[in-house]
């Protein structure tokens, strides 16, 4: 009976000791996950691009290769500046049509999604579609649409929309059909309409698959321009950073290539967190992929 | 099958507890699935008003299964559910008026605790202020009012069914559906919501049918078990518990409880011998 007691009374003696423990500790522990997480974030990342690009620039000028076959990262900075007013232009073009073609992106897919949710049989009936319009590769049919458009500036909407348009419609289709069952069977039972139920369960449900294709779809509505400009190849006033490429290209201005280059990535990365932070915002309360876990 | 067979008969047992007419009737209700399982076999039984009546017994019994059929949710493929109590609208359907518990708690991970429990109301078309109002009173009533506006993510697993409860009364229904409730949760805290979901049965007046596989709970909570066979899930037999509300610790440790926990479980015994 005896030995039933001691393990018994063991863990109460042990208590304030671990107690002790884990506070004493647990300044230290945090001092340290500091220095060994969040900085090494931001560090690790930076020392190995200062020393890519200072390689970059030294095997440049240790070799002297000539600008026109690759020049160092001060002469593309120069030239950023340099020619910033011609790609300053260009950039808002660019960015003009991936933004538009990102909004009816989302506006479409978003719609249709809800479309599909409602009936079984529409689904049925398009999402085939959707489907040879997303595996159907861009470039083979931006000529065609770059004819029957009259506006160039359309052609090349509708061609990053195509491109954009498939995450949107497949991640928030999966999304309202994701809805936990039991809640499903809470709005039956309360006698919600098709309305209420969508309002209040389905589209919340669907909040965090419709952000996710969104994020995906930033890109791509990037891409899609771009890729949509160099099938054109439409020049003059108008023309976007893609146009920009191939003309340095012809005239082998390699600097401007790549400071044109180095834009679109940038913008890229851009396009990449304004819709993080976009989906942090709206899902940090309540979805577990923007909540931040003590363990 | 060496069970004396207690099954009740349903125009009995409508009169024999109660001295009002049942909140819900189901004669003879059988369910066959799609897949050819009988879930349910020739089901009679009489929920008295205000009663708290457990369905006890091993899985694959049916005793969701009805509470389903209950709700709604499922149809029986034979047999009346009738709400001899209820206002029947225009169109001779009866206002049912009950909530349901799932064993999870089943909250909108997306909305704070009031507003989950806003929910009955805003669908039946409350005014945002009112269903507010009535909200924090049910919250109140469970006892976690303090935790209105958090998520249900950041509750316990016994507070989040604090707030699936709170729920399911804000409409103050005449019939609260619970299947297995409490069955994801650790027995302190379960002790604890058995304890104030009587006192809550006891300061309303609505009917509970209590779906549970613990007999100690069932025994502790209602005033009749019902026990449940299984393949096909039918009626083995009627416990009643006829112990004086309310309930406390004292009750658990007392004679007679321990005296009807021996019964269920010799009689769950016997039955799933025969199986």
């Amino acid at each position: 009976m005896t030995d039933i007691h001691v393990p018994i009374q063991l863990p109460e003696f042990d208590l304030p000791e671990d107690k002790l423990a884990q506070d004493a500790e647990a300044p230290v522990e945090r001092e340290s996950s500091f220095a060994s997480r969040a900085l090494p974030k931001i560090l690790a990342p930076l020392i190995v691009g200062i020393l890519f690009v200072g390689g970059w620039e030294a095997a440049v000028r240790a070799y002297k290769i000539p600008y026109y076959v690759l020049p160092g990262p001060f002469t593309i900075v120069e030239t950023l500046i340099s020619d910033w007013g011609v790609l300053w232009a260009s950039l808002l073009v660019t960015l003009t049509v991936t933004f538009q073609a990102l909004f009816l992106a989302a506006f479409f897919g978003a719609s249709l999604a809800i479309l599909f949710s409602q009936s079984k049989l529409i689904e049925m009936s398009f999402f085939p579609y959707a489907v040879i319009l997303q595996v159907t590769p861009i470039v083979a049919i931006a000529p065609l649409i770059i004819i029957w458009a009259d506006d160039v500036r359309i052609a090349l909407l509708i061609c990053a929309w195509i491109v954009a348009f498939f995450p949107i419609l497949s991640n928030t289709t999966l999304g309202l059909h994701s809805a936990d069952h039991n809640l499903k069977n809470l709005f039956q039972l309360y006698r919600a309409t098709r309305w209420q139920t969508l309002r209040f369960l389905k589209l919340p449900a669907a909040m965090p698959y419709f952000l996710a294709g969104l994020k995906i779809s930033g890109g791509l509505s990037l891409i899609g321009a771009v890729v949509a400009e160099f099938v054109a190849g439409t020049g003059g006033r108008g023309s976007g950073l893609a146009y920009r490429i191939l003309e340095a290209g012809f005239q082998l201005k390699i600097p401007r290539l790549f400071a044109a280059l180095l834009l679109i990535s940038l913008t890229g990365v851009v396009i990449f967190l304004i819709m993080s932070l976009i989906s942090h915002l709206l899902l940090r309360t309540w979805h577990e992929s923007a909540i931040r876990t003590e363990n | 099958m060496s069970v004396v067979p207690l099954r009740v008969p349903a125009a009995e047992t409508a009169q024999e507890p109660l001295r009002l007419k049942p909140a819900v009737r189901l004669t003879k209700v059988s369910k066959r699935f799609s897949n050819g399982t009988l879930a349910v076999e020739d089901f009679s039984f009489a929920f008295p008003q205000h009663g708290f009546i457990s369905l006890l017994g091993p899985s694959g019994c049916g005793k969701s299964t009805i509470l389903r059929m209950i709700a709604g949710l499922n149809r029986p493929s034979s047999g009346r559910i009738d709400w001899p109590n209820a206002v029947h609208d225009a169109a001779g359907q009866p206002e049912r008026n009950l909530a349901f518990v799932f064993q999870e708690a089943t909250l909108m991970p997306w909305a704070t605790a009031i507003a989950n429990v806003m929910l009955p109301l805003r669908l039946a078309g409350v005014s945002k202020d009112e269903a507010r109002e009535r909200s924090q009173v049910a919250l109140a009533q469970v006892g976690i009012d303090d935790f209105a506006n958090a998520y249900p993510r950041e509750l316990s697993g016994g507070m989040k069914m604090r707030v699936s409860i709170a729920r399911a009364i804000v409409e103050r229904p005449r019939v609260l559906l619970m299947d297995e409730p409490f069955a994801a949760l650790d027995e302190i805290t379960r002790f604890k919501l058995n304890k104030d979901l009587l006192r809550l049965w006891q300061e309303s007046n609505f009917t509970v049918v209590f779906v549970t596989h613990s007999v100690f709970e069932s025994v502790f909570l209602s005033q009749h078990v019902l026990l449940m066979a299984a393949r096909p899930g039918r009626v083995m037999a009627r416990v009643p518990v006829d112990a004086p509300y309310p309930r406390d610790e004292l009750f658990r440790t007392s004679a007679v409880y321990n005296e009807r926990c021996r019964m269920v479980l010799e009689l769950l015994g016997q039955a799933s011998g025969h199986d």
